[in-house]
């Protein structure tokens, strides 16, 4: 269970992380930055376990990989949003910050709600109210079981998503 | 049979793929840049492999070059370390690196090519299926020369219509951005074609494909013809890729007879409007260069309008040609000292102002013209200036009125 941290749509990588904080690959250090334009009481209140909640096309624009590992780093726990941009989509998963597309759960959350998320079955829970989210595709299973693309591929080479299909 | 997304991978795997399907492929070349490098390069060490083959990746010095902190010199630093280290002799620092790919023919029709940046869809422009990722993904290709892809669905968009000068692709591109939204065209292909594309340049056509991104789309895509066979040269061994009897997701028709010229405003690129709707906004700053407009014909653009004229004293104008080769050639030309001349600062190749860290960074409330493809908050500097995109003739008009100009009225 974790607080909610909502945004609204099309929030960019850019406002996740903005060009002049990502000259480092330092977590901690991006960590601090997160949202610190879009949300500037984000980084020092999010606790572990929270859960940000956003609108349409959430990591639109820059593919730089800085933006999830910032989010990861604060220890939330998964971003649930109405859409996902496709790079931050795939840039999440293979770092390991699980994604759910939902967009009943991005309608109706308010900022500050309780929320809890079943990673396995996308299905988001809030004060009593439960929103059926989008499952993770196989590819994204294996690759989050393994703990990122990096482990999945150096254990088990391409063979392993050769088999599976998106 | 199949759109061109679909002929390219299934012609480089020998085998018929659909829209849907997941593939693991080779990749040509893998790039990633000053900022996307070093992460790429970490993933790469934690896959414990031997670098796959140094030939296939290119690493670009481009968005802060010369490095303007400390923090920027590290990082330049660890990936000169790592080129040292594993033989990658693909080291550039004269210029942007969707155009160093073009220009060195690293992208080539036919091929698969994966940046670590997003505008990495730029080379579709010339019929190779480019995509951007993340460090992550680029960093596996170090390691194993494949990636896994989805084989997208593609929006065909049908241009046809008489694209009347000072109008360019860059107009065409804002309008379809603005018509579909920039998540229009998610995980998709954006395939450009009709007559007013058939018509277009290479470089035109390179700015349609690196906007896809911008509409969500995973790559763009234009055909391969003559204009494109002029200058490159396709990947040996595989067909020249063509669609066959494609079936489209769907297909947008734009008529461009009658367009106006085009601009997004605040706070997003697909907030497009006719410049009518803005024009005699005052403006801080022009910035006229990036991966969608600093190229060789936009130097020319820019040239032609600030001829005779010297910019506004409100507006600072940087100007930052694309590439080395844009960058001699326009000397040559005598563009760069018209520029100069002007009163506009002429940078070194590389992105320039685009993303806020060097070059023009802005202020709290100033307002600016960017060539660029991003206008989000926070994007050039303080989250609290406006940018505005357009073409190179909009921004050149702009900078010598001092305030967002028709350039159909400028002269």
């Amino acid at each position: 269970m974790g607080r909610a941290w909502v945004l609204g749509d099309g929030v960019s990588t850019d406002a996740v992380m903005p060009g002049r904080f990502n000259l480092t690959t330092d977590p901690k250090t991006l960590a601090h930055a997160c949202l610190c334009e879009a949300r500037p009481d984000f980084a020092a209140g999010v606790q572990p376990g929270d859960v940000i909640i956003a609108g349409r096309n959430f990591g639109c624009g820059s593919s730089r990989e800085h933006a999830p590992v910032s989010i990861r780093e604060t220890g939330v726990v998964a971003v649930v949003a109405a859409s996902f941009a496709r790079i931050f989509a795939r840039n999440a998963v293979n770092i390991g910050l699980p994604v759910i597309r939902c967009p009943a759960a991005a309608a109706a959350i308010v900022d500050g709600d309780s929320v809890e998320v079943d990673l396995r079955t996308g299905t988001v829970i809030s004060g009593g109210r439960r929103f059926d989210g989008e499952a993770p595709s196989q590819l994204a299973v294996r690759i989050a079981d393994a703990g990122g693309l990096v482990e999945l591929i150096h254990d088990s080479g391409w063979a392993a998503l050769e088999e599976s299909r998106a | 049979m199949g759109t061109l997304v679909e002929e390219i991978i299934g012609n480089r795997l020998g085998r018929s793929v659909s829209a849907g399907d997941t593939v693991v492929a080779p990749v040509d070349c893998a790039f990633a840049h000053d900022v996307t490098a070093p992460l790429a390069i970490e993933a790469f060490e934690r896959m414990e492999m031997p670098l796959h083959d140094p030939q296939r990746v290119v690493l670009v010095f481009d968005h802060v070059m010369p490095a303007a902190t400390v923090a920027a010199a590290e990082l330049h630093q660890r990936i000169r370390r790592f080129a040292a280290d594993h033989q990658v002799r693909n080291l550039f620092a004269e210029g942007i690196c969707h155009i160093i790919m073009v220009e060195r023919g690293y992208a080539r029709p036919g091929g698969i090519v994966v940046g670590a940046d997003s505008h990495s869809t730029t080379y579709g422009g010339l019929g190779c299926f480019s995509t951007g990722m993340g460090s992550t993904d680029v960093g596996v290709i170090l390691a194993t020369g494949r990636t896994w892809f989805r084989v997208p669905q593609t929006l065909r968009v049908e241009v046809t219509g008489e694209l009347r000068a000072p109008l360019t692709a860059k107009d065409v591109a804002l309008h379809v951005l603005g018509s579909i939204g920039g998540d229009g065209a998610d995980y998709m292909a954006v395939e450009w074609g009709g007559e007013t594309v058939a018509r277009m340049t290479l470089d035109q056509r390179l700015t349609l494909a690196n906007m896809a991104a911008d509409m969500g789309g995973k790559t763009g895509l234009c055909e391969v013809d003559e204009t494109t066979l002029e200058g490159t040269t396709p990947i040996d061994g595989v067909p020249i890729p063509q669609p066959r009897s494609p079936r489209y997701a769907d297909t947008l028709h734009v008529d461009v007879t009658h367009l106006q010229p085009q601009i997004a405003m605040p706070p997003a690129a697909d907030n497009v409007h006719d410049i009518a709707d803005v024009a005699g906004t005052p403006i801080d700053e022009v910035y006229i260069g990036s991966c969608t407009n600093g190229r060789l014909e936009d130097m020319e653009v820019i040239a032609r309008y600030l001829s005779g004229h010297t910019v506004h004293p409100n507006t600072r104008t940087v100007v930052v040609p694309a590439s080395r080769r844009i960058y001699t050639e326009a000397l040559r030309r005598g563009w760069i000292e018209t520029i100069v001349e002007a009163g506009a600062l002429v940078m070194n190749p590389g992105c320039g102002p685009c993303l806020g860290r060097q070059h023009g960074v802005v202020a709290a409330g100033e307002r600016v013209v960017s060539t660029s493809n991003r206008n989000y908050p926070g994007r050039m500097g303080s989250p609290h200036a406006e940018i505005y995109l357009t073409s190179p003739a909009v921004a050149a008009a702009t900078a010598v009125a001092g305030c967002i100009t028709d350039p159909r009225s400028a002269r």
